[in-house]
């Protein structure tokens, strides 16, 4: 399809955007926010969660899909994790790190903050957050920011916890949960997928000005869709930008799909029936899912071969009606569209459809379980979505998978599910304070890229990279005590040192941490300490790779240790000339024999012996010296 | 904020402030703040320089719903006394905190698991936070108690708040003698969240009240996770911790016995008095003005002074160690115990006192305090109460504090004068 194609369906796509923001501690709680491995859990506990109702007596449809109190939850703790994780103590007040971070976003995207903050419970019972809710406070509304297609209207900020990792099928770790992250939902403005993209990447680089966690993970997109006719669907989790176009595509093609699938079967006063018992027909089933279980089917007259319609790449109507089932509990479910399989035989098909007394043009659909409560169940799910198929497509809120398809995961929340925070009084946010955050908002990256090309002498694609790098403080706090401490600094030195500054940062220390050195050793005040050697010229340049990984993997060490260890502190010009001449006096018939051009050969061998040590310029000048004095 | 223009709480209402419109539903506040919850659910406060505030649409009257139950007649026949606190708490649109706003019935909605256990009545005798009960609250409680067994239920569960959930367990086991499970139970974590713990400790406390046990009983969480919990004899029971739902721990003796919630299933783990062991009777009078002390080193002896003054009639000192004040309070002591009867408890919780050891023990011995043996200080404070309820005989009150009532102290009847005619 063409961007104009889209235009024409109608599409209205809205982001909303999880960023999670690079603080000290949790928005609730002092624990720390970097993340462990399961492996070093310490200890783990186990708790249900059942709905409760909001404070206007009414429970989320949502809540109530997601779990009735039976599911029982493990979570694993670590020696770092607190109380307030554990849904074991009161919150204390919300982070105001955090809480200014947010505010600096919010500004930077032209939004209006309100003078109150109020912390809510937004209620989550999929276990990823201990108390059964992510506490969240709306922060500040209309913002907008400019694509090169036109302004996007930002609608919300709020700040938020994040939920904890889910690691195995109700498992969670609890790391995670309760770092701070900002939510940004924009208005459904945008109208192709490009744009969509577009957005997104805007936003990206609005916020990696401020203080936020990079990496795989720390931010996602949930993408709201609809086209003129389909109804508006919510896909959670994309964490991958590339992707995000493929969803919307996706998304748009099983709405396309689901109308015409909804048209035919309203041309066909197709409907559904009840669902009944029909155990008896698989008494003596071959098929290994069917034996020994209860088997209930319902039948969809006017439904053949659309129930086996593909909607998107793979995936059918069909499976729409799965997703459903499993969420109760069974593997999956058979329909007639797609029998004989799986070792259910055509006769068993047959018997089924007359069992049910078919039609032409008729289909059934069939689920297994032992317990007969989760088969009436499952099968009372499958009917609910077939009905709206006869409607047209359903609102709800889907997963996105890996490949930019989707599955349905439950209904789209309501309003419901939102309680007041009783545990936290509501934060007051005066003019003034907004005003002072407004007068030091975070540089826009494109004019720190700007003012590193013009104070530190970067070329385009070094000032780029580090304005877009988390080390970009790291990198302003070393060049800048270097320039300090070295009064008599020229231009070429400032310009070769912001250089090599931005290589080490940047390069080097990605180079040690693919070869899987650890990393958590080099601490600020110890990169600090590399650098230092390099300004006093106690170490070369060329020296810094093998002392950074030194010092990440013994943190006893101090920078002028290692270095010192490694044999790279640096010659004197004494030193130098004397190692020179020596090697220029044991290869006198050489340098005889082939005159000025033996200071090629000859460099090699001077600098086996002081690499590291010297500064390659400076050997060439000894040896031409050396060399040109005997000849 | 009726406030405003004959708008209510609940009202659909527009806002505006500094030119910018918000439209929501108008939430109660304690402060002259106007809150209003917009459509997405959040709520947005907003100070009221400057704000207007108009009507949209006045609250629909929504009745709640109540789900019907029906009783099962071969389910045995459970009484829930709420008496308030975390297990029925939810938020107060008064000051904007949680308050205890639930009654039995609610309960019953809320944990649904109870109706398998049992036929369920409920009955609302206070709503009020645990720090707001007091001695003659507990008589009533007990009162109600003895009624509810007098007319036949199989078990008690009382609903309670944590903080004095000890005391009033006391109070019961004094005061009540039951041939049937009475169990106290409340919740670290409020019931308005999906996390509560109400209803892990309400259903293991009905588990545990239709069990073969007679008695005061507390039930709460065995640890951090949602899988046991345990049942603590009523004048055993401490709060050790001011949030955590294992919060309640047996001290100086065993749990009584293990429930396992999802089985639904109960392990005893100590010796017990089995259903039906003993007749029903109460003696629910009890003379509150009594105090407990808590000694410190440098404590001024004129404290003591200060409650005889006053008119109280027994005291409780919370002692250091084995049981010791400095040697200055000595004869404030012996003064005192002329006049009033003073115990003796430890605060090291955990252990028995024991004034033989150590100088200023015999002293304050000699100079007529009573020991506590291995009573809490709370339990110790409570029994004091009741004793002093039932008898004004010196000797007698002597008598009772070292007797072990309903398992509150640890007494080796083959060590005291008291029982020496009846040994073999």
């Amino acid at each position: 399809m063409k961007d104009h194609d889209y235009v024409k369906i109608g599409l209205k796509a809205g982001l909303e955007i999880h960023q999670q923001l690079n603080t000290t501690s949790k928005l609730f709680c002092s624990s720390p926010t970097d993340l462990k491995d399961t492996k070093n859990a310490t200890y783990e506990f186990y708790r249900y969660l059942r709905p409760s109702k909001s404070e206007l007596g009414e429970i989320d449809r949502a809540a109530i899909e997601e779990g009735i109190g039976t599911r029982r939850f493990t979570y694993k703790a670590y020696a770092s994790t607190g109380l307030v994780e554990n849904d074991d103590e009161p919150p204390m007040e919300m982070n105001l790190e955090a809480l200014k971070i947010a505010l600096q976003i919010a500004l930077l995207l032209q939004m209006q903050p309100f003078e109150q903050v109020h912390t809510m419970r937004k209620l989550v019972i999929d276990g990823s957050n201990t108390s059964g809710f992510q506490r969240t406070a709306l922060l500040a509304v209309d913002g907008k920011v400019s694509l090169r297609s036109g302004p996007v209207r930002i609608d919300t900020l709020s700040v938020e916890e994040e939920a904890a990792q889910i690691i195995d099928k109700d498992v969670y770790s609890l790391d995670r949960l309760g770092i701070p992250l900002v939510e940004i939902g924009t208005a459904p403005d945008l109208k192709t997928p490009q744009m969509v993209k577009d957005l997104a990447l805007t936003i990206g680089t609005i916020l990696r000005a401020c203080r936020v966690k990079r990496g795989l993970g720390t931010i996602r997109q949930d993408i709201n869709i609809s086209i003129v006719g389909g109804a508006r669907v919510e896909i959670k989790g994309v964490q991958a930008l590339d992707l995000v176009e493929d969803i919307v595509r996706f998304e748009v093609l099983r709405q396309l799909n689901l109308i015409k699938i909804r048209d035919e079967l309203q041309a066909r006063e197709a409907h559904v029936r009840d669902p009944i018992e029909v155990t008896s027909i698989f008494a003596r089933t071959g098929s290994k899912i069917l034996k020994k279980k209860r088997v209930w089917g319902v039948l969809l007259p006017g439904f053949a071969d659309l129930v086996g319609k593909e909607i998107q790449p793979g995936r059918r109507l069909g499976s729409e009606f799965a997703d459903r089932a499993k969420k109760k509990g069974v593997a999956g479910i058979f329909h007639t569209d797609e029998l004989p399989r799986n070792g259910i035989s055509n006769k068993e098909k047959e018997a089924l459809l007359q069992f049910l007394e078919a039609k032409k043009g008729d289909a059934a659909v069939i689920i297994a379980d032992e317990s007969p409560k989760i088969c009436i169940e499952a099968i009372s799910a499958v009917i609910e979505r077939a009905k709206k198929a006869i409607e047209g497509v359903p609102e709800e809120t889907r997963r996105a998978l890996d490949d930019g398809r989707s599955e349905y995961l439950r209904p789209l929340p309501g309003a419901a599910r939102m309680y007041p925070e009783t545990d936290v009084t509501h934060i007051a946010l005066p003019r003034e304070i907004i005003e002072r955050v407004k007068r030091h908002l975070p540089e826009k990256l494109e004019d720190k890229t700007q003012r590193y090309k013009r104070d530190f002498l970067l070329n385009d694609e070094l000032a780029h990279q580090i304005a877009r790098s988390e080390n970009n403080q790291l990198f302003e706090e070393v060049i800048i005590l270097w320039y300090e401490k070295d009064s008599g600094i020229t231009k070429d030195e400032k310009k070769d040192a912001a250089a090599l500054v931005v290589r080490t940062l940047e390069g080097v220390i990605a180079e040690l941490k693919r070869e899987d050195v650890p990393l958590d050793r080099l601490k600020r005040e110890r990169i600090l300490g590399v650098f230092r050697l390099v300004r006093s010229k106690t170490i070369s340049k060329e020296g810094v790779p093998e002392v950074l990984r030194l010092l990440a993997e013994y943190d006893t060490k101090t920078a002028d240790e290692a270095a010192i260890e490694l044999g790279f502190i640096m010659l004197s010009e004494s030193e130098l000339n004397a190692i020179v001449e020596e090697i220029v006096q044991s290869q006198l018939d050489f340098i005889k024999a082939k005159g000025v051009g033996a200071i090629g050969p000859l460099m090699g061998v001077v600098m086996k012996q002081v690499r590291g040590k010297a500064d390659g310029k400076l050997v060439n000048e000894v040896l031409r010296a050396k060399v040109l004095s005997v000849l | 904020m009726s406030k405003i223009d004959g708008i209510q709480h609940g009202d659909h209402v527009k806002v505006v402030k500094d030119g910018k419109e918000f439209f929501g539903v108008l939430m109660p506040t304690a402060t002259s703040d106007v809150v209003i919850k917009l459509e997405s659910g959040y709520n947005v406060g907003f100070s009221p320089e400057g704000l207007h505030v108009s009507l949209v649409e006045k609250r629909a009257h929504v009745a709640a719903k109540r789900p019907s139950r029906s009783t099962r007649p071969e389910l045995p026949r459970l009484t829930i006394i709420s008496t308030g606190g975390t297990i029925a708490s939810k938020i107060d649109y008064r000051t904007g905190a949680v308050t205890s706003q639930f009654d039995a019935e609610d309960i019953i909605d809320a944990i649904p698991g109870l109706a398998e256990i049992a036929n369920i009545e409920g009955l609302m005798l206070y709503n009020i936070l645990s720090e707001n009960m007091e001695p003659k609250l507990w008589s009533e409680l007990a009162l109600c108690v003895y009624n509810q067994v007098r007319e036949g239920a199989y078990g008690v569960l009382v609903t309670h708040g944590t903080d004095t959930l000890g005391y009033s367990a006391a109070a019961l086991s004094f005061m009540l003698q039951v041939p049937v499970p009475v169990m106290l139970v409340g919740s670290q974590r409020s019931a308005d969240r999906p996390s509560s713990d109400n209803v892990v400790n309400a259903t293991c406390a009905a588990v545990a009240a239709t069990s073969d046990l007679a008695g005061v009983f507390t039930v709460m969480h065995e640890n951090a996770s949602d899988d046991t919990c345990l049942v603590h004899l009523g004048t055993r029971t401490k709060k050790l911790h001011t949030s955590r739902r294992d919060a309640f721990r047996s001290v100086n003796a065993d749990p009584v016995a293990r429930v396992k919630f999802q089985e639904r299933s109960l392990q005893f783990l100590s010796d017990r008095i089995g259903r039906g062991g003993c007749e029903l009777s109460i003696r629910p009078k009890i003379e509150s003005k009594c105090a407990l002390i808590k000694f410190f080193p440098g404590a001024n002896p004129d404290i003591m002074n200060f409650y005889l003054t006053q008119g109280y009639k027994g005291l409780v000192i919370e002692g250091t160690g084995l049981g010791h004040v400095m040697s200055e309070w000595v004869p404030y002591v012996k003064e005192i115990t002329e006049i009033i009867p003073v115990v003796m408890t430890s605060q090291c919780v955990y252990g028995a006192v024991c004034d033989r050891v150590y100088d200023t023990g015999r002293d304050l011995l000699k100079a007529g305090i009573i020991e506590g043996g291995d009573m809490l200080s709370e339990t110790a404070l409570v029994k004091l109460m009741w004793v002093l309820g039932q008898t004004s005989d010196r000797e007698e009150i002597q008598k009772f504090m070292r007797t072990n009532i309903a398992g509150e102290i640890t007494v080796d009847e083959s060590r005291t004068w008291q029982t020496f005619e009846e040994l073999p």
